[in-house]
């Protein structure tokens, strides 16, 4: 038994219904009771589908529980097929139904329904979402595609599949729309893309293909493994997210495909981020502290980018799916830190509040945490909100999606610096003191100055009650005091390194059994750590 | 899937009405189980912590209807049963019980802890009545210990509400036999209506007056054969029949949407306590004419338009009643999770004949039928709201009723205000579907 809040995964069954959702002509009768039935507003709300997704759910109650319960799966089977007349159909149990052991599969096959029907084994007990997307997507790979033989491929053109883009997935929408264009650009034929927009006879023709792409292993990864033991289809697991991933992106492809890179690719002017990157007013980036956490795929290609594109410092990097933890305990090897893999976002907030970041790269759990301990971020990874669905064309993937990624992390930090000019210059009599800044403060002043807490800038409106105070309150126990004169040099600190300022001063105090702090002591600090 | 034209309904108290048909189909019911209450139940009583014993769906569950993720920490948490548990590899009550050792460690200032069964704990059986009052000698009186279910194959949405309330009846105190009159006002209200009813309630004359739900654990209104009781939200009708079994005498009337429904509500009471008429007239006549002035902003907003209601949280028939009445809608049909005829009586009574009540669902057959009635707006939940205005259609959700405030006079307007909004946006729009 384990305590939870808030989870980065559902259970597996809404992995199912994800793609499901992604998918035409398919229809999931799930076996389930009536509260179930929230996950529709996944898709209707966070990621405003105009449909509500495939899905039947039983809603059996207590009362049918002494054995009417498997009638009542079998009349809602029946009544999906003819209500909704889908290619095939999905078949399975939520965790309620997987304790009363109806067999949906079986069920399914004695009611001689006229099309496929696909069972499916989620493990609600011991599984998360993102096996459950996979092991969906497996299962009907397997069912549509498995009884081919190896066929003739078209010799004359390379062709490959794009699999795992799924619906709810972070920005799968745009990544695809850019990668078919670049895997298009070097000549290639796209057989499918699956399971998002695929019907189940696209997934009849995916061993037609030279080679598979493997844009999400979260999701695609066990399907791509059997297809190449089937099929012998080649997979190309380079994940497109960066300027050098998207160039080893194109390598690798270009090399299973056996084409050549048309050497204009890299040179269209089309990115944008290597320049700006390496642009005079960029400079502020360099070593900034960046703490990193979501799921493998993103988590492993933020870090790369952080580091290798921007010049930031890796300060943490982590993920939530545990059956990836290998590739981050290796790329955390890369950037000398300790990987972080865990499901407990209490406990990432405590990493983040260790690594002392200045930038949190994260999931919308990350961004709250950061936004309680007033620190810049950028979200790059599931699980989703509903503003992880922009209105504008914002791909993670390929060329533009490096493009989207500087701005999206950049412009946090600007939001900061502009912060810090209008600090600068609040002694100016434009600004008065309680003048509020702009950026993550529309709280008004009236918390700004108490000293002996990080609360220069206003607290956040968006967290007024009681329990969003603890988080900083915490840390704050047998910390040495500030004389007044040292709190008020300080604050003449620009606020992006006052933090860290502050707390180097207290170790440094601290270790020195000095107390209170003085002006001398917030030099001396500043000498010994060299900023 | 079947279909009972249910003939037996009339409204109990009005025995002179026809009966009036009550459409019920068994198919797939979109709503939330009972766990969802615990989303204002928690920010109500500030003391308590809610500890659901479910499955990883549960957690989830309240993750994805809260919407709201600021707090690292709320008073809610769920115990994820695992496979481990299940295969007996390790005694849930001894887990159920690390669990909770742990998070009191965490959590001091908890006191009342809750213990939620889910449709999983309840499948299990695991028995949580009994593992709170374990619990409970084990940590009260610092911390007591109760539990009820709210799992969605026992409750819909609101019924975890009145599963709570009912399982914190036997824990109020007993007043005497020989103590005057006082009242329990019963269903969560937003602290600012329960402050404006305490003012109304002083005016009259009228005390002393309780609200369940406490704000805190430890003020449990008391009751006895002298407390008088009126529900504030219909959800909470097994709360009733529990308040009823320790002696209290319920007082039955519409509930307090809008000003003919808030007049009702507070007639019924002033008549109960002996209040005098001109007095009554005196006390609310202020609040009757701003909220009528309030309403009558957005009448030309509904006036004449046809409402098609989804069943959420049982508030459908008292909804109905205020648009019907109040805003001169054209109810198309009237859905709602449960019809509790004790409590929605006075309700139905109120409703033209021509409306369609429904109760359960079959959602697909009620979608089927907004396509064949074609209402203006639609009042439905989350799920749905969006395909609907997808097609061109008008959607109210259905749960903002139950997390703002809307109750009394001085909410008339904005009650009015949130089911016209949707109106008088797509009225404002030169784009969209
Ligand atoms: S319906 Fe049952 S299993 Fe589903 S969330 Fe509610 S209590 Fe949990
Ligand atoms: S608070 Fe933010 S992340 Fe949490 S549910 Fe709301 S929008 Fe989503």
């Amino acid at each position: 038994m384990e305590l939870t809040v808030w989870t980065y995964e559902g259970p597996p069954h809404v992995g199912a219904i994800r793609v499901a959702n992604s998918m035409r002509d398919i229809h999931f009768v799930l076996h389930a009771p009536q509260g179930d039935t929230y996950a529709d507003l996944l898709f209707t709300m966070i990621e405003r589908n105009k449909k509500r997704p495939p899905v039947t759910y039983t809603t059996f109650q207590a009362r049918d529980l002494s054995g009417d319960t498997a009638e009542i799966f079998k009349t809602a089977a029946r009544d999906a097929v003819a209500r909704f007349k889908p290619q095939a159909l999905l078949v399975g149990a939520s965790c309620t139904a997987e304790l009363i052991q109806d067999d949906p599969g079986g069920l399914a096959k004695t009611l001689g329904l006229n099309v496929p029907v696909v069972p499916l084994e989620m493990p609600s007990y011991q599984k998360k979402e993102n096996w459950g997307a996979a092991e969906t997507f497996y299962r009907l790979v397997r069912a549509f595609a498995g009884g081919a033989g190896k066929p003739e491929t078209a010799p004359e053109q390379a062709s490959c599949n794009i699999l795992g883009p799924t619906s709810l997935g972070f920005r799968n929408r745009d990544d695809i729309v850019e990668v078919v264009r670049l895997v298009e650009s070097l000549g290639i034929r796209i057989n499918t893309v699956a399971p998002l927009g695929a019907s189940p006879a696209d997934l009849a023709r995916i061993p037609e293909a030279h080679f598979n792409i493997v844009l999400y292993p979260e999701i695609a990864d066990t399907t791509a493994r059997w297809l190449k033991r089937q099929f012998g289809q080649e997979m190309v697991t380079t994940v497109p997210i960066g300027v050098g991933a998207t160039r080893d992106f194109v390598t690798d492809v270009a090399r299973v495909a056996g084409v050549a890179v048309p050497s204009e690719l890299f040179e269209t002017g089309a990115e944008r981020l290597s320049w700006y990157s390496a642009s005079i007013d960029s400079n502020y980036l360099t070593g900034k502290r960046v703490f990193v956490f979501g799921d493998a795929t993103h988590a492993i290609a933020a870090a790369r980018i952080a580091s290798e594109e921007l010049g930031f410092k890796v300060c943490g990097l982590g993920t939530y799916s545990r059956e990836f933890a290998r590739d981050v305990r290796e790329a955390a090897a890369k950037y000398g830190v300790e990987p972080l893999i865990s499901d407990n976002h209490l406990d990432v907030e405590d990493a983040i509040i260790a690594a002392q970041p200045e930038l949190v790269l994260g999931t919308q759990m990350e961004r709250h945490a950061a936004k309680r301990l007033r620190l810049p971020c950028a979200v790059i990874s599931s699980p989703v909100h509903v503003q992880d669905f922009p209105a504008r064309y914002s791909p993670q993937m390929g060329f533009e999606g490096a493009n989207v990624i500087f701005d999206s992390w950049v412009h946090p930090l600007m939001m900061g610096l502009e912060e810090h000019l209008l600090q600068m210059f609040r002694g100016d009599f434009e600004f008065h003191d309680e003048a509020g800044s702009s950026h993550l403060s529309h709280g008004g002043p009236a918390a700004a100055h108490q000293p002996g807490t990080e609360s220069e800038q206003s607290v956040a409106a968006e967290a007024p009650a009681p329990e969003a105070a603890t988080a900083n309150t915490a840390a704050n126990d047998d910390r040495p005091a500030w004389t007044s004169d040292a709190e008020r040099e300080l604050r003449k600190i620009p606020f992006f390194v006052r933090g860290k300022a502050r707390r180097n001063t207290e170790s440094y105090a601290a270790e020195n059994g000095l107390n209170p702090i003085t002006i001398e002591t917030l030099y001396d600090a500043k000498a010994h750590f060299g900023r | 899937m079947t279909t009972v034209f249910d003939a037996s309904s009339a409204c109990t108290d009005i025995a002179a009405r026809p009966a009036r048909e009550v459409l019920k189909q068994r198919g797939q019911h979109e709503v939330f189980c009972g766990l969802t209450s615990i989303m204002w139940l928690h920010r109500k009583m500030q003391d308590a912590f809610f500890l659901i014993v479910g499955s990883r769906t549960c957690a989830h569950l309240m993750q994805s209807a809260a919407g709201v993720m600021i707090f690292a920490e709320p008073r809610f948490a769920t115990a994820i049963i695992d496979e481990r548990d299940l295969a007996g590899m390790a005694d849930m009550n001894d887990e159920l019980d690390k669990v909770v050792t742990r998070l009191l460690a965490r959590r001091p200032e908890i006191r009342l802890l809750v213990l939620v069964g889910s449709c999983p704990s309840e499948v299990i059986k695991l028995d949580l009545p009994r593992a709170a009052s374990r619990l409970n000698g084990e940590h009260s009186p610092a911390c007591r210990v109760m539990a009820y279910s709210g799992s969605g194959i026992e409750t819909t949405f609101t019924q975890g509400e009145d599963n709570f309330l009912a399982a914190l009846v036997p824990d109020m105190p007993a007043e005497s036999a020989d103590a005057p009159a006082s009242l329990v006002v019963v269903g969560a209200l937003g602290d600012v209506v329960e402050d404006q009813m305490m003012r109304v309630f002083d005016g009259l004359g009228i005390g002393p007056v309780r609200f369940l739900p406490s704000r805190s654990s430890t003020t449990l209104p008391a009751v006895g054969p002298s407390t008088r009781f009126i529900l504030a939200q219909p959800w909470v009708g097994a709360c009733a029949q529990a308040l009823e079994r320790r002696g209290a005498k319920r007082i039955s009337a519409p509930f307090p949407l809008g000003e003919e429904g808030s007049t009702a509500w507070y007639r019924a009471i002033a008549d109960s306590f002996g209040v005098p008429e001109a007095k009554f007239d005196a006390i609310t006549a202020p609040g009757r004419e701003r909220a009528r002035r309030a309403v009558a902003r957005y009448r030309p907003v509904l006036e004449g338009k046809s409402v098609f209601l989804f069943p959420d949280s049982q508030l459908e028939p008292s909804l109905a009643r205020f648009l019907s009445r109040e805003m001169d809608t054209s109810i198309v049909e009237v859905g709602t999770p449960y019809l509790n005829r004790d409590v929605v009586g006075p309700e139905l009574a109120l409703l033209p004949e021509t409306v369609r009540v429904s109760e359960g669902q079959d959602v697909e057959r009620q979608i089927d039928r907004v396509h064949t009635d074609n209402p203006d707006l639609i009042i439905c939940g989350m799920g749905l709201g969006n395909p609907f205005e997808a097609e061109g259609r008008s959607t109210k959700w259905s749960i903002e009723f139950v997390f703002t405030p809307l109750q009394g006079y001085e909410q008339a307007g904005d009650l009015a205000e949130l089911i016209a909004r949707p109106l008088m946006r797509r009225a404002l729009l030169k784009v969209g579907s």
